[in-house]
């Protein structure tokens, strides 16, 4: 590794003239009608040589479009269409394209947002990181290779002589983004661009990733150009934020100033909702006591009612009296074949053994990192999946049990959130037959009180009653996962099981979506069961947590306590690893 | 990957007796009696009649026949035609004359096609774009018979460039007009399906990273673009060439050609059924292993197939 860093160029830097100066610069997309639609409005920022600038702000803001803008990476229609992009004193935006290639990767690095798809799947990851050392004459032929082994070590990949063999589909998230950053490092430029480079990892592979990407850019001297949508994250590794809201630069100054005394109310908003720094709020764990005191409220007297109800649809002996307990999960395990490269099939447990009970009212989150099995434990409480072995208890009668008219019963009052709010609402279905199809389905009321009760829920997600004639691509992605709860809930479950549901969304809209959970809860006495990656979510609506690890259950006990006196290292780790963790806020405890 | 081999063989079994039974059941229920026919306009004796029917098994009952052909089959004899040729002859002249055609017609397509649909795609919206997308929907829209005459009418009889028909000897030369005729419409497939695979390769995320990276267009386009492009080309063609080789009859008739099509055609007026079963399970055969083949050839291009 000393030997790569040493080839670093020895060239004079002066530390007081900046690397990179952006001053007032314009991007605009071409519209369909070949207007000029402005992306970005004169944004200014600087970044020093060795400095990390982090730019922050939703989807949307324009932080990206900045950054690809540097490169002359704009994607479709976009071109720059005023102000300057100073590289070392060069004006970046009247470099003929030509020239420009000498400036990527030699001068300019990149790390690319998502892991998976930018890394091309046909070429061995050795090829592809050779091919940054050929590009800017670093190295040639078995050197070439050499040094890639080099990169990839560097960049924290073992045995990394068999890693320049394999694929890109053979390397997880985590490892593809350190290929990433072996290549963006490669040429050792002046200054890295990192667009998002964690955020489609798990929270303990994204602490590791940042870490040793801080690490490297320390010990080469290379500056950073951080984006980042986490306001905690940015905070915690740059020294200068730069906030961006609509295209405009809004706020900008030292890290800790900014989080101590945001000025412009957009930054305030950030702050205050940032999910990685509310979620130590002493006022959070109080205003859920009050939501699940409702809640329970509501449930109990709610289940007193419909107790008979679920006692015909459940004929039988096993048709219990109603409890406390609106779900229990009895030793689930679910066991997936896996095809191999004989005739016989592999096995793999993806749920192993797990138990636990559900209290009417209540949250119960459960969390870990992908593959840890979570999601496979949702869909077979939803019945969307059959259990190799042990039970699902709904209301103390087994799922699995139900016959073809008791598992309708059971649809109606178990629902789901899926994750991506993209691809779960049906693109070729108007927003009001998207919320009224299963009120149809389930026979409920006439035509008339069906678009009452499609009103009354779009109300209730606060939209608009006009987006009903809409369509899904015709709203944002937090507006359609709005559609998605409201389709949730027209059909007024008792229990919801959220697998993912606020993961994608930007983090203002993810704080309202929360709020909005927590106020139908109350209202409602809805049950959550909380399927999230994300710890830093967990505490602000879940009361119970259920931490898995490779489809066992590691850890179930109160938030608090999970949170205060975690039992488990795993635990530990993935509380460690939510971003701004160790930061001080003002107004905190 | 030898087992997935291995199940793709053993699943070449049903399908062959699968085809062959099909077939044979088909020639076998076709009105008409081929030892009949076979005297022209005076009927034969009685005698030579019956003895020929016993000759060709023509008096048993149909399985006893199918049986009797599938052995014959089994140990690569099969069978004579009723004009007293054997079939292998028969397929021994006409099968390296459609397969010379058929390649001839893949090369075009392979090469032009996707030299041509690469271009358009680099340069979307443009004009020789446009113009080829317009050719090729003309292309596609006109049926073959019609595309096969008008080349030979014009080229052939008006012109005088080539030959309008091919001689018995049937070279690669004189194949590569009716080649040019076969391929057309797959060619303009071809030529649409490298377009819009190389435009939307260009707009994927590895593209930009690769740009980044420093690369300069030409290499960008060469390692990044156009082998990712090529994946369903790859898997089209192979498949193609398959339905080339069955699709030859209309253009071996417009161009006399002595190909398969040619003798499947005059084998099935003559109510030949030992030809024509024949020729199709040859034929079905080959289009099993060109599937395999491609299948094969998709895993080399792209390393996440794998067959287990």
């Amino acid at each position: 590794m000393s030997e790569i860093i040493s080839s670093t160029r020895q060239e004079f830097v002066d530390p007081n003239s900046p690397l990179l100066e952006i001053i007032d610069l314009d991007v605009a997309f071409k519209s369909a009608q070949g207007r000029d639609v402005p992306a970005v409005r004169k944004a200014n920022l600087v970044v020093y040589p060795g400095q990390t600038v982090a730019i922050v702000g939703e989807s949307g803001s324009g932080k990206s479009t900045t950054a690809h803008a540097i490169i002359d990476l704009l994607p479709g229609t976009g071109r720059v269409t005023g102000g300057q992009i100073l590289f070392e004193g060069r004006d970046l935006t009247k470099l003929p394209a030509k020239e420009f290639v000498g400036i990527r990767g030699d001068a300019i690095g990149l790390v690319p947002q998502d892991p998976m798809s930018n890394l091309n799947p046909v070429w061995k990851i050795g090829y592809q990181v050779a091919e940054a050392l050929k590009a800017n004459g670093r190295a040639k032929g078995a050197e070439a290779k050499r040094q890639a082994a080099q990169l990839l070590t560097e960049a924290g990949l073992g045995d990394a002589e068999r890693r320049l063999k394999q694929y890109p589909h053979e390397f997880s998230g985590g490892m593809r983004q350190r290929t990433l950053i072996a290549i963006g490092l490669a040429a050792r430029p002046k200054l890295l661009i990192a667009d998002e480079p964690t955020s489609a990892l798990d929270v303990t592979v994204q602490r590791q990733i940042l870490d040793h990407l801080e690490t490297l850019t320390t010990e080469l001297g290379t500056a950073v150009l951080l984006i980042t949508h986490d306001l905690g994250l940015a905070a915690e590794r740059a020294e200068h934020l730069v906030v961006m809201y609509r295209g405009q630069v809004v706020e900008s100054g030292p890290a800790r100033e900014i989080l101590r005394d945001p000025q412009h109310p957009y930054t305030r908003r950030l702050v205050a909702s940032a999910p990685s720094l509310a979620s130590r709020r002493a006022d959070t764990a109080a205003a859920r006591a009050e939501v699940v005191e409702r809640a329970e409220q509501v449930a109990d007297a709610a289940a007193q009612e419909g107790g008979t109800l679920a006692a015909e649809a459940a004929s039988g002996p096993a048709a219990a009296a109603v409890t406390d307990d609106v779900l229990t999960i009895e030793n689930l395990t679910k066991v997936y074949k896996i095809r191999g490269a004989g005739p016989r099939a592999a096995e793999f447990k993806a749920v192993d053994d797990v138990s636990f009970t559900v209290r009417r009212g209540t949250t119960t989150a459960v969390v870990g990192e992908s593959g840890s099995g979570k999601s496979t434990l949702a869909q077979m409480v939803l019945r969307l999946q059959t259990p190799t072995a042990g039970r699902v208890l709904f209301d103390g009668v087994d799922v699995n049990g139900f016959d073809r008219k008791a598992q309708f019963a059971f649809r109606r009052r178990v629902q789901p959130i899926f994750q991506n709010p993209y691809g779960s609402l049906d693109p070729t279905y108007s927003i009001y037959r998207t919320i009224e199809e299963p009120l149809r389905l389930h026979r409920v009321g006439d035509k008339r009180s069906r678009e009452a009760t499609v009103r009354e829920m779009l109300d209730r997600v606060s939209l608009p009653s006009s987006v009903m004639r809409r369509y899904p691509n015709e709203l944002s992605g937090g507006q359609r996962q709005r559609v998605a709860i409201a389709r949730a809930l027209a059909l007024r479950p008792e229990v919801v099981v959220c697998d993912e549901a606020v993961s994608a969304l930007d983090v203002l809209v993810q704080a309202q979506i929360l709020a909005l959970l927590s106020e139908l809860q109350a209202e409602l006495g809805l049950t959550y069961l909380f399927i999230t990656h994300d710890l830093a979510v967990v505490r602000q609506i879940a009361d119970r947590v259920c931490v898995m690890q490779s489809g066992t259950l590691v850890e179930h006990a109160d938030t608090e306590t999970v949170f205060e006196h975690p039992q488990q290292e795993y635990t530990q780790a993935l509380l460690n690893a939510i971003p701004g963790a160790g930061l001080v806020l003002s107004g905190d405890r | 990957m030898a087992w997935y081999v291995g199940r793709r063989v053993l699943q070449m079994i049903p399908v062959f007796f699968g085809a062959t039974l099909l077939v044979y059941a088909l020639v076998f229920l076709l009105p008409g009696d081929p030892i009949a026919a076979l005297g022209g306009n005076r009927p034969l004796a009685p005698g030579v009649a019956a003895q020929l029917r016993h000759q060709y098994h023509l008096d048993e009952s149909f399985f006893q026949q199918y049986l009797t052909y599938l052995k014959g089959i089994l140990t690569l004899d099969f069978g004579t035609s009723y004009s007293g040729r054997p079939v292998t002859e028969v397929m021994a002249q006409a099968f390296p004359v459609t397969i010379r055609l058929a390649l001839l017609a893949l090369l075009f397509e392979g090469v032009f096609g996707i030299g041509a649909g690469l271009i358009a795609g680099l340069r979307r919206g443009g004009v020789f774009d446009a113009t080829l997308l317009v050719a090729s929907l003309v292309v596609i829209a006109v049926p073959i018979f019609v595309i096969g005459f008008v080349v030979q009418i014009v080229f052939g009889v008006k012109l005088g460039w080539i030959n309008p028909t091919v001689g018995p000897e049937a070279s690669w030369g004189q194949l590569v007009v009716p080649a040019l005729v076969l391929g057309s419409i797959s060619f303009a497939y071809v030529l649409r399906l490298t377009r819009d695979s190389v435009t939307e390769n260009l707009s994927a995320d590895w593209v930009r990273t690769a740009t980044a990276k420093g690369l300069s267009r030409r290499r960008v386009v060469s390692t990044h673009v156009l082998r990712n492009s090529l994946i369903p080309v790859v898997t089209f063609l192979g498949a193609d060439l398959g339905a080339l080789m069955a699709g030859a009859i209309v253009t071996e008739g417009i161009f006399n050609i002595p190909g398969v099509g040619h003798a499947l055609y005059q084998a099935i007026i003559r109510g030949e059924g030992p030809t024509v079963v024949s020729i199709v399970t040859v034929l079905v055969v080959i289009y099993i292993l060109t599937s395999l083949f491609v299948d094969l050839l998709y895993a080399v291009l792209d390393p996440r197939i794998r067959y287990v």
